[in-house]
C-alpha cells in the first residue's frame, strides 16, 4: 500500500514546496507605447516557481493602505519578459524575469480615477495555505503615449520609400521617358477589347470581394476607368459586376466619366454597372450565370479575389472569352494563371494604371517601386549574411510591433 | 463645379490619408478614438450604401423581367427569396422587428438550410474545377509545365500517407518545396506588392492618382 501511494508523495512534494523563496527586484512603470491605460510590473523568477505556485499583485490607491484589492494571479511558471521583445528586446536574461500588464481602472471597474492618480501594488507569493508578501511597495501611474518609438523603424522606411517615390515622380515631370518592361496582360487589353467589338459581345469587368478600403479595389477602379475609356472609343458594350454598393457607386461614376471623355457620355448606360449579390457564393453563381447565358467575349478579372477565383475564371474558360486577371493575393495566383490567358502579378496590378494611361508622373511611381525594390534586395541580401555568421542586429532592426 | 467634384475630395483623400497614417505611429487615447470615430463613420457609410445596392439589384432584375431577356425566371426568384425573407425578418417570430432579433425563427430557418448550404454547394464545385484546371496546367508541354508537374506531384504525395509508404524522402521533399522555393516565391511577390500598395496610396494621397474619382486626370 505505501509502495503504491509513493509516487502521489513523491509529486506532492514536488509541486508544493515547503518554504518559498521569494522574487527579488519587484518594480511597477508606466507601460511604453500605449493609450495610457496600462501599467507594467515585473520581478525575478523564484527557485519556488512551480505549477502550483502564485503570484498575487495586490493593488491600492494609497501608498499606506490595505492592498486587499487582487490586480492579478498568475501560476509562478508563466508570464516572462520574452512575451514583450518590444519592451525589453531580445536579450537572453529575459526570461529570468516575470512580466505582467495590469489594466487599473478595469481592476477599480471604470471607477472615475484622476488621470494623474499613482497606484500602489503589492506582490504576494502563495503555494496551497503557505503564502509570503513582498515588503516592497511599487508605484506606477499610467501615462499616454504620443510617438510609438517602436515603430520608428517603420516610421523612417515610409519616409525613404516616401521620399524615392516621391523623388521619382518630380523627376519624371522633366523625363518623361522612362522605360517600361512590357506587360504582356496589359497590352492584350487592346486585343481583347478589339476582339469584343468585332464579336459583337460585352467586356464584363468582375470585381474582387474587397471593399473601396482596399489598395486593390483602388487599383481595380483606376483599371477600369482606363478600360472604360478605350471601350467608349471602341463603341463596344461595357458590364461591370459588384458585390459592394460603395465599389458598385464608385465604379459607375468612373465608367461615366471616362465615357464623358471619351466624348460619348451618350453610350453610357448607368444599368451597366450593377450589384449581383453582396455575398462570396451568390456572387459567384450570379457572375457564373452571366457569362453563361451572355457569353462576354473579354473577361477581365480585378481586385482581391477568395476562393471564387478559380470558379469565376473556369467558368469564364468554358464560355471560350479572352481572360486577363489581375491580383494580388497571391493564394489565388496559380488559378488565375492556369485559367486566364494573362495575369498581372501582384505588383503588376498597382503598375497597370500608369502603363495604360502612359502619364510621365504615374510612370515615375514605377520607377520609384523599382529602386525601393533594389534597396529592399540589399537588405535582405546583407541581413542574410550577418544572421548567417549570427548577427542578428539587422534582422531585429525591421521588427515591427 | 469642378471645385466640389475634384479638389473637394482631393483635399479630403489629402487630410484624411495623411492623418490616418500618423494615427499608426500614435498610440495615445484621442489617437485610437479617432480611429474608432474613423472605422464608426466608414460603418455609418456602408450602411447606407446597401439601399443603393438594393436598388441597383431590384432594378437590374425589374428591367430583366420587364423585358424577358434571356434567364428572366432566375430574377423572378430574386424578388421571390428577397421579399419572402423581408417578411420573415420583419416578423422576427412574432415579436417584430422592433424588438431584438429573436432565434429559431423562420428568418434563420431560410438562413441555415437554404442560403448556407447553397453556398456550400457552390464551393464544393471547386474541387471539380481545380481538378479541370490541374490537368490543363500539368500537361507537360513545356519545360516549365514539366517542373511544375513533378513539383506537384511530390507535394500531393507528400501530404498523404502513401507518399511516406513509398519512400520517406517524399514528404520531406515536399516540405522543402513549400517551405523553401514556394515561401520565397510568395515573399518576393508580397514584398512587390506591399511597395506598390505604399505606391498607389501615395499617388493617390497626393493626388497623382485621381482615376478613382472618375475620368482619367
Amino acid at each position: 500500500m505505501l509502495l503504491l501511494l509513493f509516487p502521489c508523495f513523491i509529486s506532492f512534494a514536488q509541486q508544493l514546496p515547503a518554504f518559498l523563496i521569494p522574487p527579488t527586484e519587484f518594480k511597477a512603470f508606466d507601460t511604453p507605447n500605449d493609450a495610457g491605460e496600462t501599467v507594467s510590473l515585473t520581478w525575478t523568477t523564484s527557485p519556488s516557481d512551480a505549477p502550483d505556485v502564485f503570484y498575487i499583485i495586490y493593488i491600492d490607491k494609497d501608498k499606506n493602505g490595505t492592498f486587499e484589492k487582487e490586480a492579478i494571479r498568475i501560476k509562478s511558471n508563466t508570464s516572462y519578459r520574452t512575451s514583450v521583445p518590444e519592451i525589453y528586446g531580445y536579450k537572453k536574461g529575459n526570461g529570468d524575469y516575470h512580466y505582467v500588464q495590469i489594466n487599473p481602472r478595469k481592476v477599480f471597474n471604470g471607477e472615475a480615477l484622476d488621470k494623474r492618480q499613482v497606484y500602489y501594488f503589492k506582490l504576494a507569493m502563495v503555494a496551497g495555505d503557505n503564502k509570503i508578501i513582498l515588503d516592497t511597495i511599487a508605484p506606477a501611474s499610467p501615462r499616454a503615449n504620443w510617438l510609438h518609438t517602436k515603430k520608428i523603424n517603420n516610421f523612417v522606411i515610409m519616409i525613404i520609400l516616401s521620399a524615392i517615390i516621391l523623388y521619382f515622380i518630380v523627376h519624371a515631370r522633366r523625363n518623361p521617358d522612362v522605360f517600361l518592361r512590357k506587360i504582356g496582360g496589359l497590352d492584350a487589353v487592346d486585343e481583347a477589347l478589339g476582339r469584343a467589338t468585332e464579336m459583337g459581345k460585352p467586356v464584363l469587368f468582375v470585381h474582387g470581394l474587397t471593399g473601396m478600403g482596399s489598395i486593390s479595389t483602388i487599383a481595380a477602379t483606376s483599371i477600369l476607368g482606363r478600360i472604360a475609356r478605350k471601350i467608349a472609343d471602341y463603341d463596344a458594350n461595357l458590364k461591370v459586376v459588384n458585390n459592394d454598393p460603395i465599389v458598385m457607386s464608385v465604379s459607375q461614376e468612373v465608367v461615366k466619366e471616362s465615357y464623358l471623355e471619351a466624348g460619348r457620355p451618350d453610350a453610357y448606360n448607368p444599368d451597366n454597372v450593377f450589384l449581383v449579390a453582396s455575398e462570396q457564393f451568390p456572387y459567384v453563381a450570379a457572375v457564373s450565370g452571366i457569362m453563361t447565358r451572355e457569353k462576354p467575349a473579354a473577361n477581365f478579372f480585378v481586385g482581391y479575389f477568395y476562393a471564387e477565383a478559380l470558379i469565376l475564371a473556369e467558368t469564364g474558360a468554358t464560355t471560350g472569352a479572352i481572360q486577363i486577371a489581375g491580383t494580388d493575393a497571391y493564394t489565388q495566383l496559380p488559378f488565375f494563371i492556369t485559367t486566364c490567358d494573362y495575369t498581372l502579378i501582384g505588383e503588376e496590378l498597382y503598375a497597370a494604371s500608369a502603363y495604360l494611361s502612359r502619364e510621365p508622373m504615374l510612370m515615375g511611381t514605377l520607377r520609384a517601386q523599382d529602386v525601393g525594390k533594389g534597396f529592399l534586395i540589399i537588405v535582405l541580401l546583407l541581413g542574410t549574411i550577418l544572421a548567417s555568421f549570427g548577427f542578428e542586429y539587422i534582422t531585429h532592426l525591421f521588427d515591427a510591433f | 463645379m469642378n471645385f466640389f467634384k475634384r479638389t473637394i475630395p482631393l483635399l479630403i483623400a489629402f487630410v484624411m490619408g495623411v492623418l490616418m497614417a500618423m494615427q499608426y505611429y500614435v498610440p495615445h487615447k484621442l489617437s485610437q478614438d479617432l480611429l474608432e470615430i474613423v472605422t464608426r463613420w466608414d460603418r455609418i457609410i456602408a450602411g447606407f450604401a446597401v439601399f443603393i445596392g438594393a436598388y441597383s439589384l431590384f432594378h437590374l432584375h425589374w428591367t430583366r423581367i420587364k423585358r424577358r431577356v434571356e434567364g428572366w425566371g432566375y430574377s423572378v426568384f430574386v424578388y421571390f427569396g428577397a421579399i419572402i425573407t423581408l417578411i420573415f425578418g420583419l416578423i422576427n417570430g412574432g415579436k417584430f422587428f422592433w424588438n431584438d432579433k429573436q432565434d429559431g425563427t423562420m428568418f434563420d430557418w431560410f438562413y441555415y438550410y437554404i442560403q448556407v448550404p447553397a453556398g456550400a454547394t457552390i464551393f464544393s464545385i471547386l474541387a471539380f474545377f481545380i481538378a479541370s484546371a490541374a490537368y490543363r496546367t500539368f500537361r507537360a508541354r513545356t519545360r516549365e509545365s514539366t517542373v511544375l508537374l513533378i513539383a506537384a506531384i511530390l507535394v500531393m504525395l507528400g501530404r498523404v500517407p502513401i507518399g511516406n509508404y513509398i519512400s520517406q524522402y517524399i514528404p520531406a521533399v515536399a516540405d522543402w518545396i513549400m517551405a523553401v522555393p514556394n515561401l520565397a516565391a510568395k515573399r518576393g511577390i508580397l514584398l512587390g506588392v506591399s511597395l506598390g500598395a505604399i505606391a498607389t496610396s501615395l499617388k493617390i494621397i497626393f493626388g497623382i492618382e485621381r482615376s478613382y474619382l472618375g475620368g482619367g486626370d
